[in-house]
């Protein structure tokens, strides 16, 4: 006999739920997430270096956890700024996922840590689909790259709570078009933050930290025209009850 | 390419319903995919059909409904379809209050799947 069922699942609801829980264990001790995504070599690492440093030499209780296909060298670079740090190597996959956070964490996230940063695997398709508990997503884009990034990756751009712009240091030699870039993050995400760094020669030296801080402590954070649609069906859980499928089974069965 | 993952998602959901359901082959699933959702569909579909290998949902049908991507500015009530790359300042105002009404859709709909003859669903099997 053939069945149809309804069953009208967010197909990341696992992930979704996992995230959902993170963020809830993480808030109950004071922790908060942020979540950095670029392509790869846009700067993430270096940005990181300083605002870390920074971090340190403030006594602000940081930490960074650092995911890429291959090699230590990140955290290697991170380390440098005496703050705890943790390599995840994703084993081939090209993004991070909530799920995998929680056995990373356990044992070597410091418990007064105040801001956990995640430097996300080098890739701005992947990683935009999954919601790691963060409260500060962040998408960098490095002035070499072209204004027209934010509309070639509109879900990484789009879904942001804060825009970075890196290697502002070297603008001019390779004709960075500042306001061509900030029209175009405006077109799918009206109304986030930009701000212009270099890790280079310190500009914007504390933005992201100050920014991550205020998240933190409860200051609100843009919500992303994209983050606002409405899901009549999004169910929380993820597991179904198989009740309810035999309840729709009866209703449905042909 | 994240599409594997999505995949194994689909298919790890669809096996939690359809097997203590006493599904014997699952013969469809049903995906909306909205315009926004960051899912190649073809991508998505080469995939899914290597994810149902050995699964119950061997040889299944992958069928993917398009969603496209609307908006509605909250102080002007313009409505648009946002396209590709998204508009989603208003085209008419300027306004930043967007609301999106759909395109981040990834859902499962339904799924079809045929089960042994006669048989009343049980929750005991497998
Ligand atoms: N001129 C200049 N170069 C920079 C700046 N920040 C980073 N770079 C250079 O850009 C290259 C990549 O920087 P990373 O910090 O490794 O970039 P990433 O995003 O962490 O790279 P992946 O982790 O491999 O994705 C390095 O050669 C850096 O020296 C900057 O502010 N100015
Ligand atoms: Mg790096
Ligand atoms: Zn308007």
């Amino acid at each position: 006999m053939c069945r149809v069922v309804d069953l009208q699942q967010a197909v990341l609801a696992k992930n979704d739920a996992c995230a959902r829980a993170l963020r809830e264990d993480l808030a109950a001790r004071g922790t908060a997430v942020v979540n950095l995504l670029s392509s790869p070599g846009s700067g993430k690492t270096a940005l990181l270096e300083r605002e870390l440093t920074l971090a340190r030499h403030r006594g602000v209780p940081v930490a960074a956890l650092t995911a890429d296909l291959a090699t230590e060298n990140d955290a290697r670079r991170l380390a440098r700024s005496g703050v705890p740090v943790k390599q995840v190597l994703t084993d081939g996959l090209c993004h991070l996922e909530a799920g995998m956070l929680g056995g990373h964490l356990d044992g070597w996230l410091p418990p007064d840590t105040r801001l956990l940063f995640i430097e996300n695997v080098g890739n701005l398709v992947c990683p935009a689909s999954y919601d790691l508990g963060e409260t500060l997503r962040v998408a960098l884009a490095s002035v070499t790259e072209g204004e027209d990034k934010p509309l070639k990756y509109p879900t990484a751009f789009g879904l942001a709570h804060l825009v970075v712009v890196t290697k502002s240091d070297i603008a001019e030699a390779v004709g960075f078009d500042e306001a061509a870039f900030r029209a175009n993050v405006e077109r799918i995400n009206p109304g986030v933050e930009i701000v212009c760094t270099s890790a280079r020669r310190g500009e914007g030296d504390g933005a992201l930290l100050d920014r991550a801080l205020a998240a933190r402590d409860g200051a609100p954070v843009h919500t992303p025209v994209m983050a606002r649609q409405h899901h009549p069906h999004h169910e929380p859980a993820s597991v179904v009850d198989p009740a309810s499928v035999t309840d729709s089974l009866a209703k449905s069965g042909s | 390419m994240h599409e594997m993952s999505i995949a194994l998602a689909i298919v790890d959901q669809v096996e939690i319903t359809a097997r203590p359901a006493g599904a014997r082959a699952v013969s469809s699933v049903r995906v909306q995919v909205g315009e926004l959702a960051g899912v190649v569909p073809d991508a998505l579909a080469f995939s899914f059909e290597l994810a149902c290998t050995e699964t119950v949902l061997e040889g299944a049908e992958l069928v993917m409904e398009p969603v496209t991507a609307r908006a509605r500015c909250g102080p002007c009530a313009h409505t648009w379809a946002a396209g590709m790359p998204p508009q989603l300042s208003c085209p008419v105002c300027g306004g930043t209050r967007t609301e999106l009404l759909s395109g981040r859709e990834l859902q499962i709909v339904s799924v079809s799947w045929h089960d042994a003859p006669s048989a009343v669903p049980t929750h005991q099997e497998r």
